[in-house]
């Protein structure tokens, strides 16, 4: 599990730099309704984590407290507070992929990745996210690769998946 | 017929006759989500790297039979649609090259074909709509599911698409169009099955001059993706139903609202959108008529509850998607206090067939109960999982499952199907009969909801899948009500404790209380219907349960001895 240390080695970007990319994510939203929420997907779409620059920077761009950035953003699952590994992989557990077996695929997943749980690897480079549903639920049992759906995975076949990650 | 939209009309046909009947083969890949787990885009790239200016290659949505994915198909010039099933990226680049090089198919891989003559060669395939998983179908709101590129407008106009709305703002007024939707009987597909036309009704007489209409395509529920299906297949379907709401409830705005993530979905509603406004089927003044309205797409974060309407309304306006007290309610006061309507993707979509054909034509698919079609998701232990629309009541469960997915897999027994998302359980052997309609499911402990079917088959333990759906719903409380966020917890530790053979006798019965506060404690349907599962658990499974508590195993070992591998979670 992150226990929020960035991950070894990586050159992270100072805090000046976050503002300036959380900045134009906030300016470059397309669509007419910009709202807290809005402004942080566009943030987390860009640096794939929140902040606490983006946090300041949202709440300034959309007038709102920091306090309601916080609530905003600590509610939603998908918002993430510590940068990601390289790649992320999405296991599904809902229902569909369960009975299909997702459980030994999960099981094996993570005894590839070293992990007990959702989280990074040691290492830092690889991130390993539960889904609640991909979506592709036909093809249970189903897990994705930075989005990227694979479907009517066996334990060995995503340990596979998860093997030439981690070579990448 | 408008000018502007014959204009429409004319360019669109000639689009289509070129690509159908031109100068070069049209490849079709179906992708959507389950097209894309099975590896249509390799398959895409490798086609377009090995054809290049042979032959037109496009990505169509999902025919929803996933099943049979990846699926491609070659329509030589003026010919029949030949289809090829369960593809891998080299084989594909051969027969499909292979084909459209000698113009003849490859007749030991066709799964099928489509069109008016049979090709050559192909005696022994099957039609299309003779497939086992393709005959049963009454497609309404998946008609072009896969047939079509979503992204391009014009297939779907030069396909009878944006012909009801047309008709609606050339010769009917709103109350013509809201009394059509009236009398087509439209229940709503999101779950709770309220007449459409009478929801509709609330909104109209309002004169508050800024009204919303909102297309809820949140799609939580596990299992279920014939809403992302029909939005990255057709997103038009839904966006002209969108329009057609507006215009019969006299409101301004209308806004689609998808949850973060889904990337095609997303895109092909936003480029609907967009294609919409250059085309004046959006803005001001619709295809020249008085009728403006504007549309735009609306993410959400992370969050089951923000399905629910009054918490959509609250994610729309950017907080919490936590629910809101009514009344008010959302046709009064709703997204930014402005009167609005809430409807499903799969209800919207239904609105321009109903338009297009008659409401009398809408009642003749689908029984008393429930006119129209169930656009059904069939998952679990099923050989042909997939999406499929039949005729309301036109099957039973038991049929669809073994009729149209193929029974159950490795000659198994089906012991379970849930249905209704996770907030309803697992029902047994005597409900199968039930016919697919919601007033006959309602009759079980379970709801057709938004039409996923989940099939268990003899080795599922009904105590691990309810313990995997109240994991799902401990997850997904929103935190607003205690007796939710509670409840859901101490459920979930309840199950676990009963699974792991630690249970203890009053356990069922600690439930069974902790259900009742949830009920009357919750603000919205999570908490209200959060014991559910385990209620229908227990009617239909007791005996799994006994075994666990009385006899210390699990009786089909499904449970395991280890932990389940979920998050928990509460929102802070
Ligand atoms: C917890 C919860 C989650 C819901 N999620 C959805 C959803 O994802 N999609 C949906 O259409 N309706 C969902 N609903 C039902 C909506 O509140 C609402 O009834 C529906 O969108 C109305 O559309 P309809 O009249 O077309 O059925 C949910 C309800 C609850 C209580
Ligand atoms: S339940 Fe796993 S993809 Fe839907």
């Amino acid at each position: 599990m992150s226990d929020g240390t960035p991950p070894a080695g990586d050159e992270l970007p100072s805090g000046d730099d976050l503002r300036t990319r959380s900045r134009t994510a906030l300016r470059s939203q397309q669509q007419p309704t910009v709202t807290v929420l809005s402004s942080l997907l566009a943030v987390q779409d860009e640096l794939h984590y929140i902040p606490d620059e983006a946090i300041e920077e949202t709440a300034t761009h959309v007038k709102a407290t920091i306090n309601d950035v916080w609530s905003v953003a600590s509610f939603y699952t998908n918002f993430r507070f510590t940068p990601p590994g390289e790649h992320t992989i999405d296991v599904c557990w809902g229902p569909s992929c369960h009975l299909n077996g997702a459980q030994d695929v999960i099981e094996r997943v993570h005894a590839e990745l070293g992990v007990d749980g959702e989280g990074e690897t040691a290492d830092g480079k690889l991130t390993l996210r539960y889904s609640t549903c991909l979506g592709a639920c036909a093809l249970a049992p189903v897990i994705a690769v930075d989005h990227h759906m694979k479907g009517r995975m066996s334990p060995d076949s995503a340990a596979a998946v998860v093997v030439e990650l981690k070579g990448a | 017929m408008s000018v502007a939209f014959s204009e429409l009309r004319q360019k669109a046909d000639s689009e289509w006759q070129t690509l159908t009947a031109g100068d070069r083969p049209w490849v079709r890949v179906g992708l959507g989500a389950s097209g894309a787990a099975a590896g249509a885009e390799e398959i895409y790239a490798a086609l377009t790297e090995a054809l290049g200016s042979e032959a037109t290659v496009s990505f169509v949505g999902s025919m929803g039979l996933c099943y049979a994915e990846p699926i491609v198909d070659v329509q030589m010039p003026g010919g029949a649609r030949v289809f090829y099933a369960n593809l891998g990226a080299d084989e594909a680049v051969e027969i499909v090259g292979g084909h459209i090089k000698s113009g003849r198919a490859n007749a030991d891989r066709v799964f099928a074909w489509h069109g008016d003559e049979q090709p050559e060669g192909l005696d022994a395939a099957t039609r299309l709509y003779d497939l086992p998983t393709m005959r049963p179908q009454t497609r309404l709101a998946t008609r072009l599911c896969g047939d079509i590129d979503p992204s391009d407008m014009s297939q779907y106009i030069a396909n009878g698409g944006y012909q009801a709305l047309d008709h609606a703002l050339e010769d009917m007024d709103p109350a013509a169009v809201l009394d059509e939707v009236k009398n087509s009987g439209l229940r709503g597909r999101g779950g709770a099955a309220f007449p459409t036309g009478v929801k509709w009704g609330f909104l109209a007489p309002n004169p508050a001059p800024v009204k919303y209409v909102l297309c809820n395509a949140e799609e939580g529920d596990p299992g279920a993706f014939n809403d992302k299906g029909i939005l990255e297949s057709c997103p038009h379907t839904l966006l002209e139903g969108l329009i057609l709401a507006g215009y019969a409830t006299n409101s301004s705005n209308g806004f689609i609202f998808i949850r973060q993530g889904h990337a095609l979905p997303i895109e092909s509603s936003r480029k609907a959108v967009q294609d919409a406004y250059a085309a004046g089927l959006l803005g001001q003044n619709i295809l020249g008529s008085e009728f403006s309205y504007d549309v735009e797409v609306a993410l959400t974060g992370d969050s089951y509850v923000a399905g629910e309407e009054t918490a959509l309304m609250e994610a729309i306006e950017g907080k919490r998607a936590m629910p809101r007290y009514r009344p008010p309610f959302p046709a009064a006061v709703g997204l930014w206090g402005k009167p609005s309507n809430i409807n499903n993707v799969k209800t919207l979509a239904y609105a321009p067939a109903i338009i297009r054909d008659g409401a009398e034509a809408f009642k003749q698919v689908g029984n008393e109960s429930t006119s129209g079609t169930a656009i059904l998701c069939i998952t679990g232990a099923v050989n042909r999982p997939g999406m499929y629309e039949v005729a309301m009541g036109s099957l039973t469960v038991r049929q669809a499952v073994e009729e149209i997915a193929g029974g159950i897999r490795d000659g198994k027994k089906m012991k379970l199907y849930q249905a209704g998302g996770p907030l309803f359980g697992p029902i047994g052997e005597e409900g199968f009969d039930s016919p697919i309609d919601f007033d006959s499911i309602a009759k079980t402990t379970g709801s057709l909801g938004s039409g996923g079917l989940i099939i268990g088959d003899e080795d599922v333990c009904a105590v691990d899948l309810t313990r995997n759906l109240m994991s799902f719903n401990q997850f997904e409380s929103c935190g607003k009500c205690f007796p939710c966020r509670l409840g859901m917890t101490h459920m979930v530790e309840t199950l676990e404790r009963i699974s792991q053979n630690d249970g203890r006798e009053d356990d069922l019965a600690l439930m069974e209380r902790m259900g009742s506060s949830m009920r009357m404690g919750s603000l919205c349907g999570h908490g209200q219907l959060g014991y559910n599962p385990v209620a229908s658990a227990l009617k239909y499974f007791e005996a799994d349960f006994r075994s666990h508590i009385d006899d210390k195993k699990c009786p089909t070992g499904a449970c395991g001895d280890g932990r389940m591998l979920t998050p928990t979670h509460t929102r802070p």
